[in-house]
């Protein structure tokens, strides 16, 4: 008898807690509130049948349990109500694909003008290249990695030169121009999670992955490891600042370029070690 | 199809099994140890994992209290919370349900439901015990190697595995974890051909499939599922062993370790993740098929009602086993792989929830207009179907490509699972401890005790992993020792999870009450009889209970009917067991 | 994985076919009695190790699929480079094609009743596999004189992989064949060998069937269909 009432409970108990609780996603701050939609959608559709499967079940156990004397009804099957409820499911569960999929053509469908940035990851910081002045990416490869190009940049090719080089600093971006994140790691699996952007990917050695939005909201958000990543993957913050045009313009002009950054390096003997923070981080996460 | 008219009963011989075939312990050695009795390697295996499972246990406590305390348990490193979540996985997953389910319920269940004397090799199935044993030896041993065991998160993803930057990455963690699995994967295939070649060959006369119980039905599929997924995980458990001990590089890219770069070059880890879902998603149902027949057979005997939609229940375990081979990629939407693969596994996942919800509406509709009678397995079968909606239902947003981008990775992942393939499988693997622990041993468990158990342990399952769902939600990721200072994460998140981790001490301390009833009743329990439960199935009408070497005494039990005759109308029981021969079965709604 | 899901195909119609012959339309609570009607139904009386035979040589299979499939989806990287297959590896599939002829001839003569053909068809298959081994064995050495280490590139750590897999598969069916051989060389008639004869001659051709397929892969016949499946899976 106490369990149809603890079912009750727990139905009237998941639907308070849904409606009542602080805890929902974070404010959005790109262009993927389609994602946000499909997933209320998703909640009012599962929440529907958890409702009505659990209230029933609760309904059977008080109204059919045990009493002396009593027989159970004897039903092998019912193929007409069996096959009614096959196809509710199957329309309730287009319901759910339906969207989504369209949601993902679109999520998959880069948009031509939008800008690429480089996240290039590493146990445990984020780096970022920016395209200079003409707008390209040069080539790259694990290969090069040392500690004057601790992005493995190729200093052979001409559009590097002004590809702009943020090492384990903020990245700032424009707000309301769709950026194409281009995405490698010189060691291990990361991925580049912004809650407050919906998108998100993995980062993996060996090859390029990509995602796209809009920023659509300025302020500063943090970037968050969402692959565990080896121990310091807790410890693995980026910033991403979202700013107006003339904001981004001036930040952009105090970020230094590739061959900036080779010259110094050169000057100075040699640039500071990367696997230094990298060492910090490690010691921190002991 | 043609319906096969009533037929008056014939005698039937009773099926010719020469008591020869089987081997006859002569020691206590061959009778207790080294047995090759099915149902002594059942409650060896049921044992090892549950011990090893017990280890599992205590490890998500010391996890939850580093996630609900951090200042206080910070002498738990990073270092220690990743083995110990690694471990806990692990264990839980394969060392635990695959073995228990399988080797244990599968051991002891098939045969006697079937008809037969024991398992068709009773020495292969002696060694697959003994050989999963060296497995959860070794899994052991890697706590005390030096360096720890892995900490490298249960789907072992390279080039993390293998790398300095992980535990165990470079010492030995991860070789002795590969090696485990290996041989538990060998050990797993030889009982796994026990299993199927018994339910295919070793069923008594009558027997048919159609008259198998569905515990029967889940166990074979899911033994079948799991001799075509295991593979994959044994390729790619030796891939991984060459890579890590001779530089291969079949998972390696070129990549640049803390600074040193490796020699590795050209390696796809996108490679093991195909691999290690080819596994893994048919393990979930390897998990869950057993579960499923279970429960169908344990709500049917306790609501004294027939299994309703019995064809209905069959094809969709065929349907659902088969369906769940193409749905691998769906845990890689945001793996980086080809994206217009997400197109297909969206599909493929969202169809394998039609099977899925037939079923579960079908254990409902047994309970409409039945004889509930509120049992503990009853009890617990009710809780699991609570506990399998719900996971199933998250389930709809995780394999819903575009709902699972901001959610993969997240606190979500871990409720959902917990829920489906987690406290939805044990709370049934309780359920049928509880219902033929009387078989086992001779007695009932205690019915106070169970009672604490179960209400503690439902009630508080719930209570840690539903509010789980809306951590994930607000975006924090998964695999997190701690959640560090982070301005989107809400204060009142530390307090949910100080809440979560007092309600799991409390799951977990249940857990030491069911035990302690497993080893009480032993002694104690009250008396059971050969059918306490009063149910139709094989394993209740045995010679003597628990039942001896050969299950069934001198003859062979010959099937009349099926498995769920129930409350038939005219009958003067409630039930009618399927070696029953007479003939007053028919009378319900043709 | 296409090869994975080509082979999973294939179980899927095996299964298919064999589950509509178990009736699984029927109405099951209708047909209380002794079902003298569906004989096909009830459990065969073939014996169980060989339908344990089958299921095992599927799992092996799933196996191998999977590491072609592993195969097939490395090869697509850049780096990859298969080394030069030695030709030696033509006599060795000439001797595994002679050992499963031998198991064939053993099969006859154990139905046949003649024990002299038996143990000797069933000596020669021991030896040829023995001889394949060693001719594999070879073969490695002939790719590491040339310089083809196991690391040297994952074409040829597969190309190592792969036939050390299929070894110790051709080993563990050779423990097999020795205890039949013994049991030959004992025994007065054949009646008692029939069935381990023809359990061996089964895992024998299976090998066999594999380490074709395994051929044309690492020779790389099947150039044109892989293609297709980088298209379908890069």
């Amino acid at each position: 008898m106490a369990i149809a009432l603890v079912l009750v409970l727990v139905v009237v108990g998941s639907v308070l807690f849904h409606v009542l609780s602080p805890w929902w996603s974070t404010p959005i701050a790109s262009n993927w509130s389609y994602i946000d939609n499909t997933l209320v959608i998703t909640f009012w559709i599962t929440g529907t049948v958890f409702t009505a499967v659990v209230l029933f079940m609760a309904y059977c156990v008080y109204r059919f349990r045990h009493k002396e004397g009593a027989k159970a009804d004897y039903a092998p099957e019912n193929r007409k109500l069996e096959s009614w409820l096959t196809i509710v499911t199957a329309v309730g569960v287009a319901a759910l694909l339906a969207p989504g999929l369209v949601v993902w053509s679109h999520f998959i469908t880069v948009p031509k003008d939008a800008t690429e940035v480089e996240v290039v990851a590493q146990q445990w910081q984020w780096n970022f290249r920016l395209p200079g002045v003409d707008g390209k990416l040069g080539t790259s490869n694990t290969r090069l990695v040392s500690a004057d190009n601790p992005l493995g940049i190729n200093p052979d090719d001409p559009d590097n030169k002004n590809n702009i080089i943020v090492i384990a600093a903020d990245l700032h971006l424009p707000i309301g121009k769709p950026v194409n994140m281009v995405m490698r790691s010189i060691d291990v699996l990361h991925d580049f999670y912004v809650p407050e952007f919906r998108a998100r990917m993995d980062l993996v050695p060996g090859m390029v992955t990509h995602f796209w939005f809009t920023p659509t909201r300025t302020g500063t958000f943090e970037v968050l490891c969402a692959k565990l990543c080896g121990v310091g993957h807790a410890f693995m913050r980026g910033v991403v600042k979202v700013d107006t045009e003339q904001d981004y313009q001036a930040w952009l002009q105090q970020q230094q370029t590739f061959a900036q950054m080779t010259a110094a390096a050169q000057k100075t003997g040699a640039l500071e070690h990367p696997a230094g923070s990298t060492n910090e981080v490690a010691a921190k996460a002991n | 199809m043609t319906d096969v008219t009533p037929q008056e009963a014939e005698f039937i011989p009773p099926a010719e099994v020469a008591e020869v075939e089987l081997y006859h312990p002569h020691s206590w050695w061959t009778k207790y140890v080294f047995s090759q009795d099915a149902k002594v390697i059942a409650i060896q295996y049921a044992s090892t994992a549950m011990a090893i499972g017990f280890v599992a246990l205590v490890l998500s406590w010391l996890m939850r209290l580093k996630l609900g305390f951090p200042d206080t348990f910070s002498f738990i490193t990073p270092d220690a919370y990743y083995q110990f979540m690694t471990m806990h996985g692990m264990i839980m997953v394969i060392y635990l349900l695959t073995a228990l389910f399988l080797g244990g319920f599968g051991n002891y269940l098939i045969p006697l439901m079937v008809g037969a004397r024991d398992m068709v090799f009773p020495y292969v199935n002696m060694l697959s015990y003994w050989i999963y044993l060296l497995a959860v030896l070794v899994l052991v041993g890697s706590f005390f190697a030096p360096g720890g065991p892995t900490g490298a998160g249960w789907t072992l993803y390279p080039p993390q595995a293998i790398t300095s930057g992980t535990p165990g990455g470079q010492s030995w963690g991860i070789i002795l974890m590969l090696i485990s699995l290996i041989l538990f994967i060998i050990g797993f295939t030889m009982g796994g051909l026990n299993y199927v070649v018994t339910v295919l060959q070793g069923r008594t006369r009558g027997m048919t499939l159609m008259r198998l119980p569905l515990t029967v039905w889940g166990i074979f599929t899911a033994t079948v599922m799991a001799l075509l997924a295991f593979p994959a995980l044994f390729v790619a458990c030796v891939m991984m062993l060459f890579d890590r001990l001779i530089g291969s590089s079949f998972f390696m890219p070129a990549v640049v370790d803390m600074g040193t770069p490796l020699d590795h070059n050209g390696g796809s880890p996108l490679l093991w993740q195909h691999l290690f879902w080819f596994f893994g998603h048919p393990e979930v149902y390897i998990v869950a098929l057993p579960a499923f027949g279970i429960v169908s057979d344990l709500i049917a005997t306790h609501a004294r009602k027939n299994i309703f939609g019995y064809r209905m229940m069959v094809w969709a375990i065929i349907i659902i086993g088969a369906l769940s081979f193409v749905v691998w990629a769906h845990h890689m939407y945001v793996s980086g792989m080809y994206p217009y693969f997400g197109f297909f596994f969206a599909t493929t996942t969202l169809i394998i929830a039609v099977p899925t919800a037939i079923k579960v509406y079908n254990w409902v509709l047994t309970l409409w207009r039945g004889n509930i009678h509120l049992t503990l397995p009853m009890l617990f079968a009710l809780a699991f179907i609570v506990t399998f909606v719900n996971g199933g239902l998250s389930g709809l947003f995780l394999g819903n490509v575009v709902v699972d981008v901001p959610l993969s990775d997240t606190m979500f992942v871990v409720a959902h699972f917990h829920m489906v393939m987690g406290v939805g499988p044990v709370l049934v693997v309780f359920g049928a401890i509880y219902h033929w622990y009387p078989k086992i041993t001779g007695r009932m468990l205690n019915e106070t005790l169970g009672r604490i158990h179960f209400w503690v342990t439902f009630i508080g399952t719930y209570l840690i992993f539903f509010p789980m769902h809306y951590i994930g939600l607000i975006g924090i990721p998964r695999r997190y020792p701690e959640l560090g200072d982070t301005a989107f994460i809400p204060p009142s998140v530390y307090t949910l999870n100080e809440f979560i981790t007092v309600a799991a001490l409390v799951v977990g301390a249940a857990q030491l009450v069911f035990l302690f009833n497993l080893f009480w009743s032993l002694r104690y329990g009250k008396e059971a009889g050969d059918n306490p439960w009063r149910a139709t199935t094989l394993e209740w009408q045995t010679a003597g209970t628990p039942p001896p070497h050969g299950n069934f005494g001198k003859e062979l039990p010959v099937v009349y009917r099926w498995a769920y005759d129930y409350s038939v109308p005219g009958a003067p029981e409630d039930f009618i067991p399927q070696n029953d021969p007479r003939p007053l079965t028919q009378g319900g709604p043709a | 994985m296409t090869a994975i899901l080509i082979f999973l195909a294939a179980i899927l119609a095996i299964v298919g076919w064999w589950l509509s012959r178990q009736r699984l339309m029927s109405k099951p609570w209708l047909e209380a009695g002794p079902v003298t009607a569906f004989p096909e139904t009830e459990a065969p009386d073939t014996h169980p190790a060989k339908i344990g035979l089958g299921v095992f040589i599927a799992v092996v299979s799933a196996l191998f699929a999977l590491l072609i499939g592993a195969y097939l989806m490395r090869m697509a990287y850049a780096d990859w480079q298969a080394p030069p297959m030695p030709r030696l590896l033509w006599l060795n599939t000439g001797t595994l094609i002679l050992a499963s002829f031998a198991m064939q001839c053993a099969v006859v003569a154990a139905h046949r009743g003649e024990l002299d053909n038996l143990r000797l068809a069933l000596l020669t298959a021991g030896l040829t596999s023995i001889a394949f081994l060693a001719g594999q064995l070879l073969a490695w050495q002939d790719l590491a004189a040339q310089g083809y280490f196991v690391t040297e590139n994952a074409a040829v750590t597969f190309f190592y992989l792969l036939t050390a897999m299929h070894g110790l598969h051709v080993i563990g069916g050779l423990v097999a064949l020795g205890r039949t051989n013994i049991r030959a060389w004992q025994s007065e008639g054949t009646a008692g060998l029939v069935l381990s004869t023809e359990l061996c001659a089964a895992y024998w051709h299976a090998l066999l069937v594999i380490w074709l397929i395994l051929f044309a892969v690492l020779m790389g016949w099947a150039s044109n269909f892989i293609d297709i499946c980088h298209r379908l899976l890069s």
